[in-house]
């Protein structure tokens, strides 16, 4: 992979923008994410915030693969892409499955194993 | 190393478990589901045979995607082995008018191909795959009981808190790609040798390696990112439990080793201090919770989260001499757990648990999984109480036994690298284990109950037998296996 054969195709605006407001940007939106999972009761506000935590590290990739001219991180992130949607689709089913079944998708009525 | 078109080829595996995966599928259309487990189970041997085909040699495949060496093709056997035991435990799936056996059987192909990747993968690009596969198939696999709520809330949870340490771990592989430019892992242990003799901010990557160590810690259930284990381990079927326990941990330690050797052996000194933390939090509370279980199958999962503890302190200790001890150690674990898990799912399917005593929801429990169904049990069934009884000293790391031999090669991989304070815990740690294991052999042999006769299908027995042979074997001669890495 030489470098310089592929900067001529990557958009220079990506990195009229400093590296480092792309990695505060997906941090900030990373720990949004984490904070969605920990406090919200709802799953499928849970599973939202599943998403934004890839998406974070989607758009982090995409920095630095840029900035790097490298194209394997923007690889990785089709992997991600293709990935989180068959995560989606299985976790769907179970949260539709749990819907039947109790007539809820709050997280906070699933306590039935405890020690 | 060039691309070569006969690369593909050779990387059987991977190849014949997704070609027969989706056999299955065409052959779950049939009325007839007798077929299904003994093509299942055929299927599982062709993969193990080509799995050594290249035996003694080291090969990268798809332009350094995936290593295969001995040590891979070890781990890929283990975990195959573990597939075909608990498979052929799965008999009775055939007279269950709700199960889908055909889905069941395809779907633990799949994620078997993730396990293997997880094993090889030279690139994290492959990690990341690979966990995911073997994840995706597990939350399926755990949620499989459909009608049931404990298998609803387990999938869910399981499901919640595996895609949250996913997110985790592609952070830290994000991070490390920025401050290594690489997602080669030899590419990333370069770095790490030559930015710490260099100098200079490493922030990126240390923040990177240890968000990349806890998404793994937690699909391998090491304290403190073991919550949900306990839960999801008690709520899947007990089927697929034993496969959890056994196949993704083993999947799930290779992985970890492979990163920490070669991506992060040059900075050792900065993780090994927080990897013996976890490590002993492993330990006490994998082991101290599981003395107060009343359930079987809850003890056993906190006994998975303590069995984890002693793999780590083969990572703390890491050297050359770790590798074949965890590998050993895995296949002495996997061996005796599907052992236990088989006995207690005999054990469980003719005790169905009075719907009464948890009130309207007759859903919640399907059978009886406590210990005191295993009371009396040696007097009428001798096979099934001497299987268990020598899985539980194995477990408990009694001589003449794997689980012994095992335990005495991940500690002295530690005991090399002088890590005595935390070989005392993990001594002291198996010392409580004595105690829990125990208290089923004690019930079976010494409490009254009213079991009969169970009756055990012939391939159920013979794969009991041998997995309680094998566990003998390798106690009394560990070299057989030793002398093959």
């Amino acid at each position: 992979m030489q470098p310089n054969d592929v900067a001529v195709n990557i958009p220079e605006v990506i990195q009229q923008i400093p590296l480092n407001y792309y990695l505060i940007f997906s941090t900030a939106l990373f720990v949004i994410g984490i904070i969605g999972v920990l406090t919200r009761r709802n799953a499928i506000i849970i599973f939202m915030s599943i998403e934004l935590m890839l998406n974070a590290v989607n758009t982090l990739l995409i920095a630095f693969s840029s900035y790097r001219s490298d194209p394997t991180g923007q690889v990785f992130v089709f992997f991600i892409m293709a990935v989180a949607a068959a995560e989606v689709s299985v976790g769907l089913a179970i949260i539709v499955m749990i819907y039947r079944n109790i007539r809820t998708i709050d997280v906070g009525v699933l306590n039935k194993l405890k020690w | 190393m060039t691309f070569q078109t006969y690369d593909c080829l050779q990387m059987l595996p991977i190849i014949l478990l997704s070609l027969s995966g989706i056999a299955l599928l065409f052959l779950g259309f049939q009325k007839s589901r007798a077929l299904l487990l003994p093509a299942t189970l055929l299927f599982l041997v062709i993969a193990f045979v080509a799995n050594f085909l290249d035996w003694g040699k080291t090969y990268m495949y798809f332009r350094d995607m995936l290593l295969v060496n001995n040590l891979a093709m070890i781990f890929t056997g283990v975990v195959l082995l573990s597939t075909f035991m608990v498979v052929s435990l799965s008999g009775s799936l055939a007279d269950d008018e709700d199960a889908q056996p055909a889905e069941y059987y395809a779907i633990l192909l799949f994620s078997l191909v993730g396990a293997i990747m997880m094993i090889g993968f030279e690139n994290l690009i492959m990690l990341f795959v690979g966990v995911e596969i073997l994840s995706v198939a597990m939350y399926i696999l755990t949620g499989s009981d459909k009608r049931n709520l404990r298998s609803n809330e387990a999938a869910l949870k399981y499901f919640l808190m595996g895609a949250f340490a996913t997110g985790i771990l592609l952070f830290g592989i994000a991070l490390l790609y920025g401050a290594t430019g690489s997602f080669v892992l030899s590419g990333i242990g370069n770095y790490a040798h030559s930015a710490t003799n260099a100098g200079g901010s490493m922030l990126l990557f240390y923040v990177g390696m240890f968000m990349l160590l806890i998404g793994m810690l937690f699909k391998v259930s090491a304290a403190p990112f073991h919550f949900w284990t306990p839960d999801v381990y008690d709520g899947a079927p007990s089927l697929f439990t034993a496969y959890m326990s056994t196949v993704v941990k083993t999947a799930g330690f290779a992985a970890l080793l492979r990163i920490l050797s070669v991506s992060f052996s040059g900075v050792y000194d900065f993780w090994w201090v927080a990897m013996a933390v976890v490590t002993v939090l492993t330990l006490l509370i994998g082991n101290i919770t599981a003395v107060y279980q009343a359930s079987f199958k809850r003890m056993m999962a906190y006994s998975s989260i303590s069995h984890a503890g002693y793999l780590l302190i083969g990572l703390v200790g890491l050297s050359q001499a770790s590798k074949p001890a965890i590998a050993f150690y895995s296949l002495a674990y996997s061996l005796s757990t599907i052992a236990a898990f088989g006995v207690l799912m005999l054990v469980a399917r003719n005790r169905p648990l009075n719907a009464a005593v948890f009130g309207d929801q007759t859903t919640l429990a399907r059978t009886d999984e406590h210990y005191d169904a295993f009371n009396g049990l040696a007097r009428k069934n001798p096979l099934l109480g001497f299987v268990m009884a020598v899985s539980m000293l194995s477990l408990a790391g009694i001589p003449l036994t794997a689980g012994f031999w095992g335990k005495f090669m991940v500690f002295s991989a530690a005991a090399d690298r002088g890590a005595v304070w935390l070989l005392v815990v993990a001594v002291l740690m198996s010392a409580v284990g004595i105690y829990y294991y125990f208290r089923v052999v004690i019930a079976m042999y010494f409490r009254e109950g009213q079991t009969d006769t169970i009756r055990v299908a012939p391939f159920y027995r013979i794969v009991l037998i041998a997995a309680t042979v094998l566990t003998l074997a390798l106690g009394l001669l560990p070299n057989l296996f030793q002398g093959l890495i």
